[in-house]
């Protein structure tokens, strides 16, 4: 387990490295200096790149030493703008963390919940719907899916009843009392919504097609034949088995939800991190894009940690080795 | 000639299956058993069984309408999707633009339809690659076990901590003057990896089976147990997996291109226009609805391909034949087999499943 658990240190350390090296090569933050009018001396530009750590003058390495020593020390740098990394990032990532912590949950287990019936009623009514709906969810890119309840909230309740730009109306940022919450449940609504519903068909349609092919086993025969009920054999030995393979997925989509949700963000304007990953990109900002990286980095090995154990928990198989 | 072609296919396609039972049936009466007797092929028998699902079907004539549209469909509309007609800006649809026009008056139809053709391509080639990859890397991760596992996990472990849309995104200046064929490649290799691990936990599983053990001790070498023993055994999630990666991979170009890191200016494609049009779609709701639906026919076409494909691959899949066919057939085995056993011995009778 500790072996593990280093080796998925060193991991994280080479992909944070790597993102470093790759955003401190492909990226120009030069350019948000140059061509403005009136022109600002080259001398200038060097030194406020200094700064920040992003010069391309200086070599990508030491730029690159630069930046390790403060991350071990616990320092992301600095943003384009001169403000330190780790105050945006604790900041947006309590704001991702609001948006996404609900509608993970409920999204995961309804996945599963509908699946699993759809299964069971395979080509039944509810299956036949389930199955569609999902396509069709499935189908769509999240901006569109966001976009798309916007338009059918605003057709059918008229622009402005519902507000859903942004995490509160601005008399209520920061503000946690009970009126705030009203307004804050309000504008979780339709990204939630959206969330949710991508969720949920995602995971029903992995539950099914493990939990089909668990029904047809032997297994479940025998469990019936040595008399249980058809519910208990199939939440007891259907279920567990059928959802197996689903864990890992499950695990690694929960917790990549928090850097997944960059569409989500943008088209509901959450400022929370994958807006930042956009934002941090356009605006060539080399610091702040590492810092992304490194936080989804961490956020694998996390999830990976977790699959492992709870596969090994749930599966007696893997145990034994 | 052409004009009656389509009614005796269409009947045939019910009917050629009476007739093929028939010939089954009374070729395999008087003939020895198994060296004469006619066996229906694997291919066969699954084509056979995804005609039978509709909405299978249905998905199959989507994406060959779209595939149609895209290539064939310009050809028929006077605008060209680079041209901007100055006479006409955010023109609702009809007339001569039939899906209207965005804002710089460029024809909407023209413009989708060029879209399509870049979705779809880039679709269909990140799906095959990245199921591809992932089912080999899987199965010999799995199989293999020792450093040959221990490398490709270590691999598939570090790529998947390698944030793949930050990547792809921060290197999009490469590709902006070079081929998207650079931006399909970098796509598929970014969505193996979760696909691989799934695959490799479920060869553990497999590797212990009777079946493939039997084939390991009479000395099958093990690429050959892979391809004919294990890969085939996960053939519904290969199938699933192929159909959401052509999916994932639509929606994921048009993600990338919809925040300007995928498909470059002055080619287009579904991402990028709907982009475009975010801010004008709730004044001009043709600039979304169109593309949006384009792109939605895509997936859905692609999932009802795939789970019909399943559900004919599937010997288990109870949905892959009518219930009253299946209960018949299932009298039918049944029978032949207690015929079989009493007449003293031969095996399986029904020589598929």
């Amino acid at each position: 387990m500790l072996r593990k658990l280093a080796n998925y240190l060193i991991l994280v350390t080479l992909a944070a490295s790597l993102s470093y090296f790759i955003a401190g090569l492909s990226l120009h933050p030069q350019a948000n200096y140059e061509g403005r009018n009136p022109p600002l001396a080259k001398s200038t530009i060097s030194k406020t790149l200094d700064d920040v750590n992003m010069n391309p003058d200086t070599p990508i390495v030491s730029r690159f030493a630069t930046w390790a020593n403060g991350v071990v020390h616990g320092d992301l740098g600095k943003s384009i703008d001169g403000s330190p990394v780790n105050d945006e990032v604790g900041r947006r990532i309590g704001v991702s963390t609001r948006l996404l912590l609900l509608a993970t949950l409920i999204g995961s287990v309804g996945g599963v919940a509908l699946g699993t019936i759809g299964a069971i009623k395979q080509y039944k009514f509810f299956d036949r719907f389930t199955t569609l709906a999902s396509f069709f969810i499935l189908a769509m890119p999240v901006f569109v899916l966001g976009l798309f309840l916007k338009l059918l909230t605003m057709k059918f309740l008229g622009a402005g009843t519902i507000h859903f730009t942004g995490e509160t109306d601005a008399e209520f940022a920061g503000r946690w009392d009970f009126a705030a919450l009203g307004n804050r449940a309000e504008h979780m609504l339709l990204p939630g919504l959206t969330l949710i519903l991508l969720q949920v068909a995602l995971y029903s349609r992995y539950q099914r097609s493990t939990m089909l092919d668990v029904l047809g086993s032997d297994f479940l025969r025998t469990a019936r034949a040595k008399g249980l009920k058809r519910r208990a054999a199939l939440v007891k030995h259907g279920l567990r088995t059928a959802i197996l393979p689903v864990v890992p997925l499950l695990v690694f989509n929960i917790v990549l939800l928090f850097i997944g949700a960059t569409f989500t963000e943008k088209t509901f304007g959450w400022h929370g991190m994958g807006e930042l990953l956009i934002n941090s990109i356009t605006r060539n900002d080399v610091n702040t894009t590492s810092a992304v990286a490194l936080f989804t980095a961490g956020l694998v090995l996390i999830a990976g940690l977790l699959s492992d154990l709870l596969y090994a928990a749930l599966d007696p198989r893997v145990r034994v080795r | 000639m052409s004009a009656n072609q389509p009614a005796p296919s269409n009947t045939s396609a019910a009917g050629g299956e009476a007739v093929a039972a028939l010939a089954t049936a009374t070729a395999g009466a008087p003939q020895p058993p198994a060296a004469v007797r006619k066996r229906t092929s694997r291919g066969k028998l699954t084509a056979r069984r995804f005609a039978r699902n509709k909405l299978a079907l249905v998905g199959l004539g989507i994406l060959a309408l779209l595939f149609l549209a895209a290539y064939v469909g310009p050809s028929f509309t006077k605008y060209d999707y680079k041209f901007h007609d100055y006479m006409a800006f955010n023109a609702p649809p009809g007339g001569d633009h039939w899906w209207g026009t965005n804002q710089g008056g460029q024809d909407l139809f023209a413009l989708t339809m060029r879209g399509l053709q870049k979705s779809l391509v880039i679709g269909l080639l990140v799906g095959g690659i990245s199921t591809l990859v992932a089912g080999f890397v899987g199965a010999f991760a799995g199989y293999y076990g020792r450093w040959v596992d221990k490398g490709l996990t270590w691999f598939v472990d570090l790529l998947l901590v390698l944030p793949s849309f930050l990547i792809i995104a921060v290197l999009s200046p490469i590709f902006r003057n070079a081929s998207w064929l650079i931006f399909v490649v970098l796509l598929a290799a970014f969505s193996w990896m979760i696909t691989a691990r799934v695959v490799r936990s479920m060869t553990l599983t497999l590797k212990d089976r009777e079946f493939v053990k039997a084939a390991k001790y009479m000395g099958v070498p093990g690429p050959v147990i892979i391809f004919r023993h294990i890969l085939p055994n996960m053939a519904s999630l290969l199938i699933i997996d192929t159909v959401i990666q052509v999916g994932a991979a639509v929606i994921g170009e048009s993600g990338l291109s919809f925040f300007g890191f995928g498909v470059q200016a002055p080619d287009v494609s579904l991402g990028t226009i709907i982009a475009d049009n975010t801010t004008n779609a709730p004044t001009f709701q043709w600039l979304f609805y169109f593309p949006a639906t384009c792109l939605v026919l895509i997936g859905v076409a692609v999932a009802f391909i795939g789970d019909g494909l399943r559900d004919a691959f599937d010997p288990n899949s109870s949905g892959a034949k009518s219930k009253g066919r299946r209960r018949k057939a299932l009298a039918e085995r049944n029978e032949a087999h207690r015929k079989a056993t009493v007449a003293g011995g031969s095996r399986d009778v029904l020589g598929t499943s």
